[in-house]
């Protein structure tokens, strides 16, 4: 498979109501494009649907992407559409194999955008070896939407040692975090209108299938729990499972990995880095007796040179994440209400 | 951040700590002035290190939480104004008005924008001439200076299509308004590191002499927290009642002269009203008749009904130390974050918020 094509020729420089409208339009820019760039055996079919054998247990899991601006520094909405949906398999503990595609195109987007958006799914698609199978193509009018939209949904086989579940997560467990925190959400923030500073940081997106595949096949179910912090950050994903097990969750905050560009970003906007969004990382929650083994196969991996142990599973403080400061002290990590605003002073 | 690093180092804290634990003998009452300090030393779970002698309380240095509900009110009457333009800090969107806030008016079609800066307010004015910009001009002494720099710019640009709604707020008013409460326990005060470094320290030695109190100049670090109780309670312990300057890398004695002009410039020093303690006289800032067109009340004409405050929200007596958060009966349970009786607990400095968020396991369990 090709990773790269050069743009495909179109009469048009944007994208036009006339292209959702079901005719010739539409009909073109999905043979020249769509199909042409994420081609595969059962894409080609061109039903309505895509139907293909599976065996085994499945994972099933959709997400929609609306992120402003759609091209940020380290990547687009294209790619992010795939690695999003292809983790979130991976973090149940599947192998992602298919995925379905949609579209909603707000009128007027540039078609090179547009080509570079899918060249980008093309990549990421053949990264993470899952086929695009079926897909929508909308546009809206100018005003309805912002610029972008994606839906992805897709469907995995989960792995044969595999048993991810938070009612597994004993106390004495450990949380280690596979990288960074934060990189992503202050890479769009940078981009942002109104907000644009000058930074090096770019996101982090990236598939981790392979990753999660390869700790599975080592340590199976010592795995108890595996989840990508995406929107809310670390601090939501540690307070959605603490109170689902109704059990604490202590971290230090010395052990937290972050980039010192980003921390000092944050510092400037008034935003706490646990409550930031993270693309290219997840957390593990594994048996004790394995987490040094896990950590060192996972800083030997690209996407876990800065993973580390940052806490444990506890029996005090149930249903809460309590921090321990870089000086000592402790602090609960609460549910943030809404989005974080930035400050006044 | 490398240069903030020396201000968090465990090893200086321990010291500190120590050497505070060593020393106090009596019981201390110390309030920090301004919000980021509060959370500051709720964050960091400094408040369960400090001996069992000293009490910190949360002073009112959160300009979003004295902010008055008529205030907030007449920010979202502009806003919901045709052609207008309403920009503010994100801070204020969630602060509850006498029947919404902001956020709410932003999401039923109110052109509502958050801004870092009120110069971007400015560009934006120029880029719309067909619409009126109006920045929502609220802080203390730290952000008056841009604010007024705004107003110049605009007046520069000869822009007609732009004004600021002031709530601006003073700290050396508002310390002399609790100071002057019977009920008031406080020994000595933590001022606020970044005001001084606008408006210097001048305005804090009558304080100071008149109520023979302590006022120590603070940053906001841990280490900078720290060193300055420690500062404060030697001077406790020793009798004293001086102002000292523990953020000397930032505040010198005359303050920021260019800044001061601006706002001089710019304001002039007007009564306030300040939510949950009432009005404080000669306690904030209100555009001079000079830029009269660049103020907002003026050229739309406010003059909405007075609003009382929510009578469930205790904030008064929380900004003026009198009570702690967990005491209120509503903490947590009827005012949270997501549905917030008073702007202490939506504020990202409010203390309400600062024991919400962060409050250790001790503290919390009071809640």
């Amino acid at each position: 498979m090709k990773t790269s094509c050069p743009l495909p020729k179109f009469d048009f420089d944007v994208i036009t109501l006339g292209h959702g409208g079901g005719g010739l339009l539409t009909h073109r820019l999905l043979q020249n494009g769509v199909f042409d760039i994420l081609g595969n055996d059962l894409l080609d079919q061109q039903h309505d649907g895509a139907s293909f054998p599976l065996s085994g247990n499945v994972a099933f899991s959709t997400d929609s992407y609306v992120i402003s601006p759609f091209i940020f520094p380290g990547g687009n909405i294209g790619e992010l559409a795939v690695n999003g949906t292809v983790n979130d398999l991976a973090m149940c503990g599947a192998i992602p194999k298919y995925l379905s595609l949609s579209f909603i195109i707000e009128e007027g987007l540039s078609m090179s955008d547009f080509f570079q958006v899918l060249l980008s799914i093309k990549q990421a698609a053949h990264k993470a070896e899952v086929k695009i199978v079926t897909g929508d193509t909308k546009v809206v009018e100018q005003g309805k939407g912002d610029k972008l939209f994606i839906n992805t949904s897709g469907i995995g086989i989960i792995h044969p040692g595999a048993s991810i579940h938070h009612k597994r997560i004993k106390p004495g467990d450990q949380i280690i975090v596979s990288g960074c925190i934060a990189t992503h959400g202050i890479a769009i923030m940078s981009v942002r209108k109104g907000l644009e500073f000058e930074t090096t940081i770019v996101s982090d997106t990236v598939n981790l299938n392979h990753t999660i595949t390869g700790l599975l096949d080592r340590f199976g179910n010592d795995i108890k729990f595996l989840r990508d912090p995406t929107r809310g950050g670390i601090a939501s994903v540690l307070n959605e499972v603490a109170e689902l097990t109704r059990l604490g969750f202590s971290i230090d905050q010395n052990n937290l990995p972050i980039m010192e560009q980003v921390e000092g970003a944050c510092e400037m906007l008034g935003l706490d880095p646990l409550y930031v969004a993270n693309e290219g990382i997840f957390i593990a929650i594994v048996n004790r007796n394995v987490a040094t083994d896990f950590l060192a196969q996972l800083n030997a991996d690209s996407n876990g040179t800065e993973a580390a142990i940052i806490g444990e599973v506890t029996l005090d403080h149930p249903g809460k994440v309590v921090m321990k400061s870089r000086i000592g002290g402790k602090r609960v990590v609460n549910f943030l209400t809404g989005d974080q605003l930035p400050r006044i002073c | 951040m490398k240069h903030l690093s020396e201000y968090r180092d465990p090893g200086l804290v321990q010291q500190y700590l120590y050497e505070l634990h060593r020393i106090t003998q009596g019981s201390w009452t110390l309030m920090e002035i301004c919000g980021g300090q509060t959370h500051s030393l709720v964050k960091n779970g400094i408040l369960d290190m400090l001996p069992p002698g000293i009490t910190m309380v949360h002073g009112p240095g959160c300009p979003v939480c004295v902010t008055p509900v008529s205030v907030i009110d007449e920010a979202i009457y502009l806003a919901q104004q045709p052609g207008v333009i309403l920009c503010s800090f994100g801070d204020m969107l969630r602060v509850p008005g006498s029947s919404t806030n902001l956020l709410e008016a932003k999401a039923k079609g109110a052109d509502v924008r958050i801004l870092y800066s009120p110069l971007e307010a400015v560009q934006l004015a120029v880029a719309n001439p067909s619409k009126e910009v109006v920045f929502f001009a609220v802080g203390f002494e730290t952000t008056a200076p841009a604010n007024a720099l705004s107003v110049i710019q605009a007046h520069k640009l000869n822009l007609s299509n732009y004004s600021i709604l002031t709530s601006h707020v003073l700290v050396p008013p508002a310390m002399e308004a609790i100071l002057q409460d019977q009920e008031n326990t406080i020994d000595a005060f933590l001022a606020a590191g970044h005001v001084c470094a606008i408006m210097g320290m001048e305005e804090y030695y009558p304080i100071a002499e008149k109520y023979k109190i302590p006022i120590v100049i603070t940053g906001f670090e841990p280490v900078d927290l720290l060193q300055g109780i420690l500062m404060a309670v030697q001077q406790l312990e020793n009798g004293e009642y001086q102002v000292q300057n523990q953020y000397a890398r930032a505040v010198n004695r005359q303050g920021n002269i260019l800044a001061k002009e601006t706002i001089h410039e710019v304001f002039e020093i007007s009564d306030r009203t300040w939510r949950g303690i009432g009005n404080i006289p000669c306690s904030g800032y209100e555009v001079t008749e000079m830029y009269r067109k660049y103020n907002s009340r003026l050229k739309f004409d406010l003059n909405l009904p007075y609003v009382a405050e929510n009578k469930e929200c205790i904030s008064g007596a929380i900004m003026k130390g009198l009570k702690k958060p967990f005491q209120c009966p509503n903490f947590g349970n009827k005012c949270k974050p997501e549905n917030p009786l008073g702007a202490p607990m939506v504020s990202s400095e409010g203390a309400c918020a600062a024991y919400y968020h962060y409050a250790s396991t001790q503290v919390s369990q009071y809640s």
